[in-house]
């Protein structure tokens, strides 16, 4: 481990489950402090969800860089991080998308070991379910870009995926099932345990996250950045990374910046705990619908943006009579199951639906934004060259098409093949 | 959240399309450079407030509608028309 001079530490063990247990769990300490923020770091982190969390923790941890804050306006975690349906997977088919996803799963594959903190992953397969000739050619081609990119797919025939999921309803009048795409290394994980690992690790190292703290201007001399307004004070820095998915164009206003970015709402459900039934992660993209079991039961499931701007983090009801129509087409049995929640994040869509990590025209600013309704997979590489890129001045190879520019450029990344506008992703 | 359009009245949000920000209408010149070009396709305000955007009536009267709403609350303060229809409103 690296210079921890200042974090809290404590190492999680099975052991140290067991003795806490026997001496009624009094030793536990809180996992990270809660300092005040100091006058000035050598640089800040603007938001603590998943990415703000992991670039502090990886510019620590691989470029030794421990003066640092990760400033956030709410609790850690009290974003999109906490939100989401936990869905991790590297079935990306572009350059630029398809080694970056690949080299986040290898870190998520690494990542409990690496952080000594249970983010609960869980590589129970994504399959994708495919619904005519058409579908199967572009899933067996995207396929061959992940067996290619050195990642797994397997192209399953209707009868496989009946072996698999025997309870989808495979004749459905509109959308049969003709397949599907199995990716057995993807899967689920703990939503909020990942920004907790995270911010663990990176106050071990000395970071100090500063909570409460909603930062409210970037101060700016001859193009240079030198600091940060908040609701706790100014702090200076030379280098600031902003980090704050759905609230990414008001930070980057700060500074004048107009971002390639409209926010959006998506929505998700979970019902009460049932006994596993569901194994795997399945996806009915024809239905606009997916769906997964979490550890305690719940079946946790999503479908597709209200389409309209938002900065609500709830949505209106056609989304959600949308959402469970295409699971009752799919899958009939879930309509017993009672809905016990439902809620909204706010998303930072990209025109082309793929992500910026890179520099900004003002010196010493960084942006890391533009994930769309994918982030959560992405928040291990994200930060590892989030920080990467704010440590070295250059971008990370695995993210080097992620340009803030590229759509001025035309070097578009449009995984979806629909086309490089707000409303079509 | 209802619009209410000016032609057909209170209805529901599935019988809309959604295009995005207004910005839309604000077409750069042919021969404009490309930064303006850029601008008018990707670059947005994308206010946390209130905003201006273009939906299209598509399960009514096949108008394009602006509507000024806010975008935290979901609350709808007004709905135009964008272009008044041929022989006007009868
Ligand atoms: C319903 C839903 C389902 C999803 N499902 C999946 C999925 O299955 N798989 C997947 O890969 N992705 C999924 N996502 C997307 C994923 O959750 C996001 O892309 C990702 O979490 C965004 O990055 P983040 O964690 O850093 O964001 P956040 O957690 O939102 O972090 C941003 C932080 O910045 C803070 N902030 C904002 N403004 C300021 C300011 N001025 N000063 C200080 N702090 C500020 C916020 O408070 C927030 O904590 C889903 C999202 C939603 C909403
Ligand atoms: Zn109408």
């Amino acid at each position: 481990m690296g210079p921890q001079a200042k974090g809290v530490e404590m190492r999680y063990s099975g052991f140290r489950v067991i003795t806490q247990g026997l001496f009624g769990n009094t030793g536990w300490k809180p996992a990270w402090r809660n300092p005040a923020p100091k006058a000035e770091y050598d640089a800040i982190v603007i938001g603590g969800g998943g990415h703000g969390l992991a670039t502090a923790y990886y510019l620590a941890r691989n470029h030794g860089l421990t003066n640092i804050a990760v400033l956030e306006k709410g609790y850690l975690g009290s974003g999109n991080i906490g939100r989401n349906t936990t869905i991790v997977r590297a079935n990306y088919f572009l350059p630029g998308n398809s080694e970056f996803y690949s080299h986040s799963l290898k870190l998520w594959e690494g990542l409990e070991a690496d952080l000594n903190y249970n983010v609960m992953h869980s590589q129970r397969g994504v399959l994708n379910l495919f619904h005519s000739d058409g579908q199967r050619d572009f899933f067996a081609r995207r396929g061959n870009a992940m067996i290619n990119q050195g990642d797994d797919a397997e192209l399953l025939d209707r009868e496989g995926v009946r072996r698999m999921v025997p309870y989808l309803d495979f004749e459905q009048t509109r959308f049969p099932i003709y397949g599907g795409l199995l990716h057995r290394r993807g899967g689920t994980a703990r939503h909020d345990a990942v920004a907790w690992g995270y911010a663990r690790g990176a106050d071990q190292r000395g970071v100090d996250l500063i909570q409460n703290c909603e930062v409210t201007g970037i101060d700016l001399q001859n193009g240079k950045v030198t600091g940060v307004q908040t609701t706790r004070g100014a702090i200076r820095a030379k280098k600031v990374g902003i980090v704050v998915a759905g609230r990414s164009s008001q930070v980057a206003a700060m500074a004048g910046l107009r971002l390639p970015i409209e926010s959006h709402i998506l929505q998700a459900f979970v019902t009460e705990g049932l006994k596993p039934v569901i194994d795997q992660v399945v996806t009915f993209g024809m239905g606009h619908f997916y769906i997964s079991q979490s550890d305690k039961g719940g079946l946790v499931f999503g479908g597709d943006l209200d389409f309209y701007a938002s900065y609500a983090a709830r949505g209106n009801l056609p989304m959600v009579e949308h959402v469970m129509e295409a699971g009752m087409t799919l899958m009939p049995m879930i309509g017993r199951a009672k809905l016990l929640r439902s809620w909204g994040g706010i998303m930072d869509m990209s025109p082309d639906g793929s992500p910026v990590i890179d520099r900004t025209p003002v010196d010493g600013l960084y942006i890391d934004c533009g994930w769309n309704y994918g982030g959560f997979k992405a928040v291990p590489a994200s930060g590892w060259c989030m920080a990467h890129l704010m440590a070295t001045d250059t971008p990370h190879e695995v993210a080097r098409r992620f340009r803030l520019d590229r759509f001025a450029t035309g070097h578009v990344l449009d995984e979806e093949g629909t086309g490089s506008q707000h409303n079509l992703h | 959240m209802r619009l209410t359009c000016p032609l057909c009245g209170p209805r529901d949000l599935r019988e809309f399309y959604y295009y995005g920000a207004d910005t839309w209408l604000r077409r750069p010149a042919a021969d404009a450079p490309p930064e303006s070009w850029d601008d008018y396709l990707h670059l947005r305000d994308n206010p946390a407030g209130e905003t201006r955007d273009l939906w299209y009536h598509e399960a009514g009267c096949a108008q394009w509608l602006a509507v000024t709403r806010d975008t935290i609350t979901h609350a709808v303060h007004q709905v135009d028309l964008v272009a008044a229809p041929k022989g006007g409103v009868k």
